[in-house]
């Protein structure tokens, strides 16, 4: 029900993202998503990869700060206000989404979420039927 | 125009005489009444009597900043306390500030050599003289004043603060010269703008900067945004205030008022005297002072002397501009600024690797520093508002503790240049050419 996302320190320096994933290609970790969050001298490089733990080690040997956040990651329909009616349950039960990011591919579009409470935010997608997805 | 030419002119034979009497005079002086030079000097098995002239300046000891602290606050005043008639003080932001005590007779001699450059710069007794450096315990203010008085000019201590006041004394009151920082010259040619004032509505002729290095980009700005010709005026409280040395009109370097302040160049890393034309470590041996008198004090400062007859008629030896510091002590935006100063706030927030660099530039004429430092690992968050917010307390810490403000760059860990040896914590990117 929940995904382990992994969260990459970066400075904002040209090549730093292509470090992180030249090293992930180079032991043959897939990324299925990613998201990038910036500020003026950092930002912070957010991803869903295939066996995120090993991911880490390698990450952590190569001296990058990382660390692992749980997300939901939901599939809903690519159409219009499709996302929409998922979220008005959200916010309806009060819970904060801190940030998400989503890509859609034909009929489907796979959507992270970054919520305040992930054992509620659970709760309440299955509740309203929602297609919760356990891995990308 | 020369206040003095008996000593701005005098003849090298008979200034070299004169240091040499004069010397000779001060080392007997310090031996008998300053407890730390008489043990410096039998340490190193210098009698008064081995000094003969000038040129044995080199047997003496050095002073350094670091010996004013340890003898904080009277331990190296030479006259009795009841001869001091005025005390002042370095901001001492790292530890003891430096006391420095004057007697009459001191005072005298420094609105003499102030009087000098004053002079040097044109300015006679007819003028309105503005002096905006601080008034306190900083030499700089009452230092300017008193020779601005000794001139018979008529002084304004505007002191610093309320631009816009002293905008409109110096319009309305036709102030004709002023002495200040060069940053400060820049803000007042700034707040003129902003007034919607412009050169032509103000009559100030020249101005005399220094307590922090310009440029000659800040000179050519300062002469054209505020419509003077702008001189250097150098000095350093341990050895005086201002007035230890002036620009003429050659602008060709600073004349050295040598008369009372003997200028030698060391190699700071081997402290051994270097010959004219070649750049480093300025000393200055302080050749009348009674107060206190310093032998051979190391100023840190980095330039290059000029001996030869200048064009002004003057004789005396010229220093060029200060082109740096040889300790790591940074002047930025006129504060003195110790990377260990950084250094220590940075080791008490366990957010942070004990790595850590400075960078300092100049844009548009002030001073920038900012502040790299590695975020550790178990404190990197994902959420970027915790990540700000550590960001913020560094910030908010920093400008407590350096009096500035500094732009904090979180890096990541390991990305800060660690260097064999002796480790590099600073990037000065200005030009002081």
């Amino acid at each position: 029900m929940r995904i382990k996302q992994l969260s990459v320190f970066l400075e904002n320096k040209t090549g730093r993202i292509n470090e992180v994933a030249k090293i992930l290609g180079k032991y043959g970790f897939n990324m299925h998503a990613f998201s990038m969050a910036e500020t003026p001298d950092f930002g912070i490089l957010r991803l869903i990869v295939s066996d995120v733990d090993k991911a880490v080690d390698v990450l952590r040997e190569a001296n990058f700060a990382v660390m692992l956040t749980e997300v939901v990651c939901i599939s809903c329909s690519n159409e219009a206000g499709a996302l929409s009616s998922i979220l008005e349950h959200l916010a309806a039960q009060d819970i904060f989404i801190e940030y998400m990011y989503a890509f859609a591919e034909g009929d489907n579009a796979n959507v992270v979420i970054r919520p305040n409470d992930i054992d509620k935010c659970v709760d309440v997608l299955k509740q309203c039927g929602c297609n919760i997805v356990d891995c990308l | 125009m020369i206040w003095n030419p008996n000593k701005e002119c005098m003849s090298r034979d008979e200034m070299h005489s004169l240091q040499s009497k004069r010397l000779q005079k001060l080392v007997t002086y310090v031996y008998h009444n300053v407890p730390f030079y008489r043990n410096k000097m039998q340490a190193m098995d210098i009698a008064p009597e081995d000094i003969t002239s000038i040129d044995d300046i080199v047997k003496l000891p050095f002073t350094t900043k670091q010996d004013l602290r340890d003898n904080y606050p009277y331990g190296l005043q030479a006259a009795p306390a009841s001869e001091i008639v005025r005390v002042h003080a370095s901001s001492g932001t790292t530890g003891n500030p430096t006391i420095v005590g004057y007697t009459r007779k001191d005072l005298a001699v420094w609105s003499e050599v102030m009087t000098r450059c004053l002079t040097a710069y044109g300015i006679t007794r007819e003028d309105t003289f503005s002096v905006s450096y601080g008034y306190g315990l900083f030499t700089g203010g009452l230092g300017a004043h008193y020779g601005v008085e000794n001139l018979g000019a008529t002084v304004i201590p505007t002191s610093t603060g309320n631009t816009e006041k002293h905008i409109r004394l110096i319009r309305d009151l036709k102030i004709t010269g002023i002495a200040c920082t060069p940053s400060y010259a820049l803000y007042l040619a700034e707040t003129l703008d902003k007034m919607g004032l412009s050169k032509d509505d103000i009559s100030l002729r020249a101005g005399a900067f220094g307590a922090e290095p310009w440029t000659e980009n800040m000179r050519r700005e300062i002469e054209e945004r505020l419509g003077l010709k702008a001189y250097n005026l150098y000095g350093l409280s341990e050895i005086m205030g201002p007035g230890v040395s002036y620009e003429c009109e050659q602008q060709d370097g600073s004349h050295i008022c040598e008369d009372h302040f003997y200028p030698e160049i060391i190699n700071p890393d081997t402290l051994e005297s270097m010959p004219y034309g070649e750049q480093g470590e300025l000393v200055f041996t302080t050749l009348t002072k009674e107060g206190m008198p310093l032998l051979r004090y190391r100023t840190k400062d980095l330039c290059t002397l000029m001996e030869g007859k200048c064009a002004c008629g003057r004789t005396s030896v010229r220093m060029g501009r200060i082109v740096g510091r040889s300790d790591d002590m940074l002047i930025i935006r006129g504060i003195n600024v110790f990377p260990s100063q950084v250094e220590s706030v940075i080791l008490d927030m366990p957010e942070f690797e004990p790595q850590y660099m400075l960078v300092v530039d100049r844009v548009n004429n002030l001073d920038t520093l900012q502040v790299q430092v590695e975020v550790r690992r178990d404190f990197f968050s994902d959420d970027i508002g915790r990540m700000l917010a550590m960001k913020k307390v560094l910030s908010d810490k920093l400008k407590s503790v350096l009096s500035i403000g500094a732009d904090v760059r979180l890096m990541e860990p390991g990305s800060i240049e660690r260097s064999q040896g002796k480790s590099k914590h600073v990037i000065d990117n200005r030009e002081l050419k």
